[in-house]
């Protein structure tokens, strides 16, 4: 691995960012209207209530992380389309960029865009809501882990399917966080969900995450062996991702679509 | 793909690009077939050819984002299709139909592609392909606020810029004015002369492939059909100029032999 062509893709995106206000916003605009959104619909359930039940660190909790993970996806397949959106195909994969460089300085990309958004998160839900970090203990930091593995994986896979399926393909891969959200068990308890839908939900990483966010904050005992299992299955997930990137890529070069790629399709 | 020292020719003589035997098959469309050719340090080969011919199928083979169907492609001693990032270090292109990114800067894309080449010393290498091409004043502009010219000749300044053994140029005058082409022929012969660089160029400019081809190549439906000195292979066939003989091939290749000396 080459780190002056991985620096190379971050340091694109750091140039477009520099200039352009409707990049800077997004960062941060939509996670703090859902922590405002979320923070008042927390507080307003925690009146109805009349339980001892922390909704704070349960629900807006759950919502930033998962804010957090949708925006790691985010990352990725934005680069990614700063890429086709100014047909740059052509010129970036006739240097001597490897994928694994290529995916790498992406998820760079994606660590630092979407830091600022769990900074600003953080900001706002504790300023203005109350949400204390305490409240997770020593997990805070395996939920964050796992969440930010899953939002990579989500993000690879997301621009496979754009790299296949051209640049309109780009609709498909915004809705996938809202598609994934009723299984990955944000807001409500996995026993929640019908039975065929739990199967789905334990496919997820994030299930197990949110899962053991709320078991924490209800002063139960997590169940670690289950939390490691999410982090193996979020790895395992990176290396399909990879995996699929890497066949999509290979056979666009076998076809002509990385050459042609405005086209959408080469038949 | 694999990384490693830039490859270097045998010796001197030894051609920076070697291409032997390249299949381009879609479905049941044959795009090349089988053409076999070579280009030389400091030569400039010209790769001409009505549209749909082949030629950009050939560079975009020879540039590791298509993959042949069969055959071979060496930059200097490296096997690209074995070995794709150490040989493309090695090679660099400017088309028309590949402008750098119009939102960032001239300085911006510059850096970058540096990086991707792995270009060291930046500051300097900016200065001389800046210095080269007339871009200074555009240094901070962003591209897509440059003229169709102006664009090209940053994509020239891009593709110089790792001082590549191998260049691949796709038309690259093609929206140049006449006085500025002639600069930038004039540029990219002192270049190549300079630094040894193999030139593989194409253009439908057959002035322009007089003036800066050493040797030509004609594609014909996939095949190479005429091969040898743009100024002496006119007469070879009986035409007075390379134009005269360009259109001959193009409207009927079938006939050549009814051409030949």
């Amino acid at each position: 691995m080459n780190l002056a062509r991985i620096a190379a893709i971050p340091l694109r995106q750091l140039y477009l960012y520099r200039g352009s206000a409707a990049r800077i916003v997004p960062l941060f605009a939509w996670v703090t209207i859902d922590m405002v959104l979320w923070g008042f619909m927390t507080k307003f359930l925690g009146s109805l209530a009349h339980t001892s039940y922390r909704f704070v660190p349960a629900l807006l909790g759950a919502v930033l992380f998962w804010d957090f993970m949708t925006r790691v996806m985010q990352g990725v397949t934005t680069a990614f389309f700063e890429d086709v959106w100014s047909r740059n195909f052509l010129n970036v994969f006739a240097t001597p960029i490897t994928m694994p460089e290529y995916i790498s300085g992406l998820l760079f990309t994606s660590l630092a865009t979407s830091l600022v958004g769990l900074a600003v998160m953080i900001v706002v839900a504790t300023a203005a809501f109350g949400l204390h970090f305490a409240a997770y203990g020593t997990m805070l930091l395996p939920f964050i882990l796992v969440l930010f593995l899953n939002g990579m994986a989500l993000g690879v896979i997301a621009i496979a399917i754009v790299l296949r399926f051209g640049p309109a393909a780009e609709w498909f891969i915004w809705p996938i966080p809202a598609l994934l959200a009723p299984f990955a068990c944000v807001y409500y308890p996995l026993a929640t969900l019908p039975v065929p839908m739990q199967w789905l939900a334990r496919l997820l990483p994030p299930s197990y995450v949110f899962e053991g966010m709320r078991a924490v904050v209800s002063g139960h005992t997590l169940n670690g062996t289950l939390l490691a299992g999410a982090f193996a299955l979020a790895v395992a997930y990176i290396i399909l991702a990879y995996w699929i990137f890497s066949s999509v890529f290979r056979h666009a070069v076998k076809t002509g679509l990385i050459a042609r790629y405005s086209a959408e399709t080469v038949s | 793909m694999q990384n490693g020292a830039a490859p270097t020719p045998v010796s001197s003589h030894d051609p920076v690009l070697r291409v032997e035997s390249l299949r381009k098959h879609y479905g049941a469309i044959e795009a090349v077939k089988g053409i076999t050719f070579h280009v030389c340090p400091g030569e400039i080969v010209g790769l001409l050819g009505v549209n749909g011919a082949g030629k950009t199928t050939t560079i975009s083979m020879i540039l590791g984002v298509l993959e042949p169907t069969a055959g071979s492609i060496h930059i200097g001693s490296v096997d690209l299709l074995r070995h794709r990032s150490r040989a493309l270090s090695c090679t660099n292109f400017a088309a028309v139909y590949a402008p750098l990114p119009g939102n960032l800067t001239v300085y911006q894309n510059l850096r970058v592609f540096a990086l991707l080449y792995g270009v060291h010393n930046f500051a300097a290498r900016l200065e001389e392909v800046l210095d080269a091409f007339d871009l200074h004043r555009f240094r901070d502009t962003k591209c897509g606020l440059l003229s169709s010219g102006e664009q090209t000749r940053v994509g020239l300044a891009k593709a110089m810029l790792n001082r590549p053994q191998v260049l691949l140029l796709d038309e690259p005058t093609a929206s140049i004015d006449p006085a500025s082409a002639k600069d930038i022929r004039s540029t990219i012969r002192s270049f190549a002369a300079r630094t040894q660089t193999g030139v593989l160029w194409t253009s439908h400019n057959m002035y322009e492939v007089e003036e800066v081809c050493s040797r030509v190549m004609f594609l014909s439906q996939g095949e190479i059909i005429l091969e040898g000195d743009p100024r002496a292979l006119p007469a070879e066939y009986g035409k007075s100029t390379l134009e005269e003989l360009f259109i001959s091939v193009a409207r009927d290749p079938l006939d050549l032999g009814a051409l030949e000396p």
